[in-house]
């Protein structure tokens, strides 16, 4: 179990450089040089902006020195918390600024993953292997899934949003009220909540039903499953056993899925004007924000390693065999 | 009697037709018989096996009847066969070596299984199987990967017994084991009757050199029907049907399988159970094949509890 | 044997239903835009027109026909998805070939490089380099989402190609001397050709919905139209108040559909190919 976790950190240690890296070469590596054409076409219209994303530039890059010695000193501005600061939001620092962002983020997020999760397992379990439900429900599960997540946001936006009227299509909460902790306020952010996490949630349902269906379907083919049935074992400890074993890929699933549940959040909060991280990447594109998206880059990053942690500690939790240390998938 | 058979056919299906792998055979197997089956590969064993306990998806029960102790077996209805499973007729599988849960501790396996059929476990008497098999109680904590695999096959062997079946079914345990391995489960089989825990017992196999150390009878099948079956030391020593003789002389050393050496002085296949042609299976490749053996010879008796299916066996 | 595998692609339903769904938008990407005399961005009709007999799909906000948009754009889908599929897929078959079949610290290194692409969320990373490009187009953005796409596809491919490893024809083919690679193309990898087809359309879907959700954040081929851009600029002309459906269901469902009938056509196969699927 020791060396399960070492070669996890390990790797997540590596990612973090890896990633901190290409942050790094980016800006200094692509075609045309980016930092200079930068510097000289920023759309900004304070000139304190420019001077200050001037001095930034050079304190990080420091322009003139040595490659690797700028490379060092990206580190160390890295390490102090430094990600520079935000040209759109002059002159907040730009870690203020996600910091501020990334709470609607995660109020996104983590109920869409865990309940889109849980319940899609469930229900691609529950559907396996029974004709009606797999041959009518299903199908609905594979369009869900091959959705993009724009859309759905959008389809939902304008169904329930602006036809029906039902729900706001834009922000975290009515653009008259005072972020506080009154019933009118946590009213209206649960209002405006309710439609990205709905799109979010059922893009990802449709995964989960599916990739458990199939899985389902090979675990009732296994052996184990041949010598229970033939010792006459009913089909309930037969489905509770395919169930459970079926449910450890999913769990490594949920850890291969992050990055595009992630990605799923960013562009449906686009859709929504819903003030988290993704909305910060629009506007830092928009306005040539780039400490802004590079901070934001390595923030989701972070993020993501610290979740595929958690899902390894889970993964040990409900796989047995990984606590033995014999071993075990992933 | 425990088990009688009769004429029992059992179908697959498949695209290009019905192969009809089980096709009329009847025998019976006696209150504390251990009867070996044996025969060339496709010649239906497995099929006889299966239908006794659970037809797979694409098998047919299309006719006959099986009787286990005087009650008949509903082959075709699930659920119906549910009541007999475990209790009555009960398997020990081929793919021992992963039958068993890997996510469960073996102890709680085999406590939810009883407890789903409605028995109450009895750790005792539990430890006490293992004891006799040769494993200690410790494994009962344990998670199958952290067995080796005759461990493994132990394991399933005690748990398929567990309820003292009328007929235990064994399909090929041995053909994964080196010889002495091959050798401690046989002497296990045999312990299993001898002591009661189970009552009659079907031995499919490969090496008839080793089932004929455990088996009172042996049952031969050639394509889809029974060939002969008689007492062990008469159907190895005195063969009457023409294929049990040549499989008798090719019969090497313990331990080396039939199947490993061809056939030698039979030219030609078994026929096709897709289309088999009426009469004797046999007749393309029998030597001593005549007129008459475009008819269907009958199992008969010849001399007490020797079956024979041959026009040519007085 | 081969007459089986047709025979049951053949009856498979969820085959049949996905090839039809593809072939339909290939065939409307490659013969829709010759309908036209005009270029897909074009100003060519009332603003904000619903759908009729002379624009199938209405117009935009500015004039443009979204049915010449989409039918153009399901040609840029296409062509992303498949170019960015191969490239993942070539990718992800050379790592996990290679580290399957040599194992060893070639496989160590190899794993641990798939394991970083793994975990870097792709789209984020693809975000940061795209913002940085000034001109971008279709074979660069599927440049590199093959580029960061491919790892769990060398993952499966590695897991499979360690299990035939020690097969006896693969053995054999060592013993008689023949070279590494070519005893992967000839021994290894026709034996898992169907796996490898399999891959390859999941990896053909998700590059799709991956430049479809660049397209859409505003980091897409700078020039021409996508599925993914008209849902984009859609959005940010303000389609949706508007109430100008027209304009943002189609490219949306052209995604959904070709995505979903991939998917589908991958289970459809998966069944053909694994007997112990299919259903009698
Ligand atoms: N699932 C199936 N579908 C179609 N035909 C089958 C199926 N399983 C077995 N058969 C056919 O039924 C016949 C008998 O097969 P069976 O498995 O009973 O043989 P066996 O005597 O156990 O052989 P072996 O010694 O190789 O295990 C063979 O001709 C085989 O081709
Ligand atoms: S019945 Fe005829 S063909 Fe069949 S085994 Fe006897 S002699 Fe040979
Ligand atoms: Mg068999």
């Amino acid at each position: 179990m020791r060396r399960y976790f070492g070669r996890k950190l390990l790797i997540y240690g590596l990612t973090f450089f890896v990633a901190v890296t290409i942050n790094w070469m980016i800006p200094r590596f692509m075609p045309g040089d980016p930092v200079q054409s930068m510097l000289s076409r920023a759309n900004v219209a304070q000139p304190a902006a420019v001077e200050a994303m001037r001095a930034h530039y050079t304190a990080m890059f420091g322009l003139d020195l040595p490659l690797w010695q700028q490379y060092l000193n990206f580190w160390g501005s890295l390490l102090k918390g430094d990600l520079g600061i935000s040209i759109w939001l002059f002159p907040t620092p730009v870690s203020d600024v996600i910091v501020r962002a990334v709470p609607y983020t995660l109020g996104l997020l983590i109920p869409s993953i865990l309940l889109s999760w849980f319940a899609g397992n469930r229900f691609g379990a529950f559907a396996a292997r029974r004709k009606w439900l797999d041959n009518s429900v299903l199908p609905i599960g594979y369009v869900l899934t091959a959705t993009p997540y724009m859309w759905l946001a959008i389809l939902l936006a304008w169904a329930l949003g602006i036809v029906a009227g039902i729900f706001p299509v834009a922000g975290a909460y009515g653009f008259d009220l005072q972020a506080s902790w009154s019933w009118t306020f946590l009213g209206s952010l649960a209002q405006h909540w309710f439609l990205p996490f709905a799109s979010l949630f059922l893009v990802a349902f449709g995964g989960w039903a599916i990739g458990m269906r199939n899985m389902i379907i090979y675990e009732l083919e296994a052996d184990y499953v041949n010598y229970l049935r033939a010792l006459g074992a009913p089909t309930r400890l037969v489905r509770r056993y395919a169930f459970r074993n079926a449910i450890l890929p999913q769990v490594t699933g949920l850890a291969l899925q992050l990055g595009v549940l992630v990605a799923g959040a960013l562009v449906t909060e686009i859709v929504f004007s819903y003030p988290g991280l993704g909305h910060l990447i629009l506007q830092a594109i928009q306005n040539q924000d780039f400490f802004l998206l590079q901070g934001t880059f390595l923030f989701i990053v972070i993020g993501v390693l610290i979740a595929n942690f958690i899902i390894d500690v889970a993964y040990v939790l409900v796989d047995p065999r990984t606590r033995t240390g014999m071993g075990g998938a992933a | 009697m425990a088990l009688n058979v009769t004429d029992l056919r059992v179908y697959y299906r498949t695209l290009r037709g019905e192969v009809k792998a089980l096709d009329g055979v009847t025998f019976s197997v006696a209150d504390g018989e251990i009867m070996g089956l044996a025969g060339e590969s496709g010649s239906g064993k497995s099929t006889l096996a299966k239908s006794l306990i659970r037809l797979d998806g694409r098998m047919r029960h299309v006719g006959g009847t099986v009787e286990l102790d005087g009650k008949t077996m509903p082959l075709s209805d699930d659920t119906g066969m549910d009541r007999f499973r475990f209790r009555e007729v009960s398997l020990i599988p081929q793919y021992s070596m992963s039958a068993l849960n890997p996510t469960r501790k073996i102890g709680k396996m085999v406590g939810e299984l009883l407890e789903s059929r409605g028995e109450r476990p009895e750790r005792a008497e539990l430890e006490r199987r293992l004891e006799l098999v040769g494993l200690s109680k410790d494994v009962l904590d344990r998670y199958p990967i952290e067995l080796s695999g005759g461990m493994k096959q132990r394991v399933v062997m005690v748990v398929s017994t567990l309820l003292n079946p009328s007929l235990l079914i064994a399909d090929e345990i041995t053909s994964a084991l080196d010889v002495s391995s091959q050798k401690a489960v046989a002497t296990t089989l045999l312990g299993f009757r001898d002591r009661g825990l189970v009552t009659s017992m079907m031995v499919v196999t490969h090496d008839i050199s080793l089932v004929y150390q455990i088996a009172d009878t042996i049952m031969v099948m050639y394509a889809g029907r029974l060939a002969e079956k008689a007492p062990a030391d008469v159907l190895v020593t005195a063969p009457r049907h023409p294929y049990t003789k040549q499989l008798i002389s090719a019969l090497p050393e313990v331990g080396v399988r039939y199947e490993d050496r061809r056939l030698t002085g039979i030219p030609g296949n078994p026929p096709s159970l897709l289309k088999p042609p009426g009469g004797c299976r046999f007749r393309d490749r029998c030597p001593l094949a005549f007129e008459q053996c475009a008819e269907q010879p009958p199992f008969a008796e010849v001399a007490p509890g020797h079956f024979v299916a041959c026009w040519k066996a007085e | 044997m081969r007459n089986e595998a047709l025979h049951f692609a053949l009856r498979n339903r969820k085959l049949v239903v996905g090839t039809v769904v593809i072939a339909v938008f290939l065939v409307a990407g490659l013969a829709g835009p010759l309908m036209f005399d005009h270029g897909p961005n074009d100003y060519v009709g009332p603003a904000m027109a619903p759908p009729s007999g002379e624009f199938w799909f209405g117009t935009t906000t500015f004039g443009q026909d979204v049915f010449a948009q989409f039918v153009y754009g399901l040609r840029a889908t296409f062509l992303v998805g498949v170019l960015g599929g191969v490239l993942a897929a070539a990718v992800g078959m050379v790592v996990g070939f290679v580290a399957g079949y040599r194992g060893g610290w070639v496989d160590e290194l190899l794993n641990m490089l798939t394991n970083i692409v793994l975990v870097l969320p792709a789209l984020v990373v693809l975000l940061i380099i795209n913002a940085y490009l000034g001109v971008r187009s279709i074979g660069v953005q599927a440049l590199f989402i093959g580029l960061t796409s491919w790892p769990w596809a060398a993952r499966a491919i590695r897991a499979q190609t360690f299990s035939l490893r020690s097969r006896d024809f693969v053995d054999l083919a060592r013993l008689s001397g023949v070279r590494t690679p070519k005893i992967i193309l000839r021994e290894i990898a026709p034996n898992m050709s169907s796996y490898l087809f399999l891959t390859f359309i999941l990896l053909f879907g998700s590059a799709i919905l991956v430049a479809a959700s660049l397209d859409f954040i505003g980091l897409g081929p700078t020039q021409g139209v996508s599925l993914g851009l008209m849902l984009n600029n859609a959005a940010r002309w303000s389609a949706l108040q508007l109430g100008l459906w027209w304009w943002f269901i189609p490219p949306g469902a052209g995604i959904t559909a070709i995505v979903g009938a991939l998917y589908v056509m991958n289970v459809g196969l998966d069944e053909v190919f694994n007997p112990k699927l299919r259903e009698m």
